[in-house]
């Protein structure tokens, strides 16, 4: 990507961007600085955190602090690490993610290439639900689950990611088939292809591109989310989360910040991961659910 | 778009009528494939924030109970000290938040956009929070501003014996703590915002401002600055709704505290609903917060749906 806006005739003397750079770069340390201080601290021993400050290398580099993250640090009641949680978060997240995108697809495609009368209004009132502050349906969502006997279980999460999901997923693929060629359709149809026929063999392998932007939206805001986790979920069925939190923020003995740290980093490398592999679709997604383009 | 075969009339009868049933379904199939999430929307949005409204309405504490008490919790609601406080944060919270978002965001595109080396490797670097959990950032955070043993004994260790930074223990204080962290998450995600924009001005205008003799600190005020009104606009709608949703931050960070010093609306709601039995109360806040989404969200919503028209 060529820069537009500082053509080359505009002569920038060398202090100019000595000067930028190193602005760019304090920004850079900005960013980095917090993930930098994680991995350290998750590192060291309770000593070494209480002797040290928090950019000093650790003394000796040790892994008790992972393995009692994992496996065996305070989260509430129970003393076993983050490990089931981190196992819940990951049965929420599949199926929650994959339901809600192919609904979307389909949404998608019938907002675009099958429009009735009506068919707008609906698309509007739906992305109003991309909007909503969540605690406006929290409660009743609370009573329903109840109702149905999904209360505090990872079905009742996952319904609940499917239900609040959809606005988004069938946005960004109503935005993705808008600008696919009508005629495509229309072809299709001479050649008596009907609505499945056409969605399955036309539309879909194309959208790859979307359907990985969408998989990877959904993916980060359900492996992230808190509010429904923490309303919805209940001592086993916890999204990692909620245990993260419940652990940092239990009130009994010693606060030990390097299990901290590295279940905190537990809990981020998965979205992590899915950003450092896929950045340029998840930058995408991002402007996708806000900005038109 | 209607599917309707127009070559039926010259058929023979039999396959008409095949095709008709064929039409008929073409036509309403679309609508059935709708149909679940339609009807997903009807209850699980709309029919949920007319039973919260209903609830705001009633006495329930513990358990929702369906005694109308007319506007009475939204009545104890500006009476409730926590509940003013919650509001006034959010007011400091979300201006500075969406004030610094903007101006770093701007200003980080900027100098990105100046033909620089390894810019993807910087973006990646600015952008990254972004995909982390709001409770993994609060917890980072909230270890780096330990009064004891965070930022303040870094720069203590420098030499600085005297220096404290105990921000997130002082009532006073806390709240800018949770802008500090939640400029650090959302504000690489502007600054890609304001790049994409600044990639999108047609360069052939700014050369000839050049050629006018404009210096470039004018060019960017004049010229540049403006044309990316659009970007501010959605940028505050997406920072703006940030704020107003914003929990698991807090959660994290300070729990509310210190006392309920940082407490916000998303806050209220829960502590209210969930902890300590007052679902009329926790209701009537969430239907305050539907309200300052509504006021932001309307014209942006209006705006998008009359551009889609065209397109």
């Amino acid at each position: 990507m060529a820069s537009q806006t500082a053509p080359s005739s505009f002569n920038w003397s060398r202090i100019h961007r000595g000067v930028i750079y190193a602005l760019l770069l304090t920004a850079a340390l900005f960013y980095l600085l917090p993930l930098l201080v994680m991995v350290l601290t998750s590192f060291k021993t309770m000593d070494d955190i209480r002797s040290g400050n928090l950019i000093s290398l650790p003394k000796e580099f040790v892994l008790d602090a992972w393995s009692k993250a994992w496996s065996g640090a305070c989260t509430g009641i129970r003393c076993e690490g983050v490990e089931s949680y981190f196992w819940n978060s990951v049965q929420i997240v599949v199926p929650a993610v994959l339901i809600s995108t192919f609904l979307g697809a389909l949404n998608g495609y019938v907002f675009t290439k099958w429009k009735f009368r009506g068919s707008e209004l609906l698309f509007g009132l739906l992305l109003f639900g991309c909007f909503i502050p969540f605690q406006v349906v929290l409660l009743p969502m609370a009573q329903t689950l109840g109702l149905l006997g999904l209360a505090n279980s990872t079905t009742g999460l996952v319904f609940v990611h499917i239900v609040y999901g959809m606005a988004f997923t069938t946005l960004f693929f109503r935005n993705f088939y808008i600008n696919i060629p009508g005629e495509l359709v229309k072809a299709a149809q001479l050649d008596g292809a009907g609505f499945f026929t056409i969605f399955w063999r036309i539309l879909l392998p194309i959208s790859g591109p979307i359907i990985v932007v969408t998989i990877i939206w959904q993916t980060t805001q359900i492996w992230n989310d808190f509010l429904f986790g923490v309303v919805y979920g209940s001592g086993d069925t916890q999204p990692i989360t909620v245990a993260l939190n419940n652990l940092v923020n239990t009130s009994t003995g010693v606060k030990e910040y390097n299990v901290h740290m590295a279940a905190a980093i537990i809990a981020g490398l998965p979205t992590l991961l899915v950003y450092v592999l896929a950045g340029k679709y998840f930058v995408r997604g991002l402007t996708a659910g806000s900005v038109k383009g | 778009m209607r599917a309707i075969s127009m070559g039926a009339h010259d058929r023979p009868e039999a396959t008409a009528k095949a095709k008709g049933g064929l039409a008929w379904l073409e036509r309403w199939l679309p609508k059935m494939v709708l149909a679940p999430t339609f009807v997903m929307m009807l209850v699980f949005i709309y029919g949920y924030i007319i039973w919260t409204a209903v609830l705001s309405m009633t006495n329930s504490r513990f358990l929702p109970s369906y005694d109308f008490v007319g506007l009475l919790q939204y009545e104890k609601l500006f009476e409730n000290d926590r509940w003013l406080v919650a509001c006034t944060n959010l007011g400091v919270f979300g201006g500075l938040f969406i004030l610094v978002c903007l101006a770093l965001g701007v200003f980080l595109a900027i100098l990105l956009d100046q033909k620089i080396r390894q810019e993807g490797a910087i973006r990646t670097i600015y952008l990254y929070p972004m995909a982390l959990s709001f409770i993994v950032t609060g917890t980072a955070w909230k270890w780096m501003l330990n009064p004891g043993l965070g930022l303040e004994k870094v720069v203590r260790d420098m030499g600085f014996e005297s220096f404290t930074f105990d921000w997130i223990v002082d009532p006073d204080m806390a709240i800018y703590t949770l802008v500090i962290a939640a400029v650090w998450q959302s504000s690489g995600f502007v600054m890609a915002m304001f790049l994409a924009g600044l990639r999108g001005i047609d360069s052939s205008i700014i050369q000839a401002a050049q050629i006018d003799g404009a210096s470039m600190p004018k060019i960017y005020r004049r010229i540049i600055l403006p044309s990316l009104r659009p970007v501010f606009f959605s940028a505050f709608i997406i920072l703006s709704h940030i704020a107003i949703k914003s929990f698991d931050l807090v959660a994290a960070m300070t729990g509310g505290g210190p006392g309920y010093s940082t407490d916000l609306p998303a806050t209220f709601m829960y502590a209210h609903s969930f902890t300590r039995s007052q679902i009329g109360l926790g209701s009537a806040s969430a239907m305050l917060m539907l309200g300052g989404v509504l006021a932001i969200l309307i014209p942006y919503l209006y705006s998008e749906l009359r551009g889609s028209r065209n397109g």
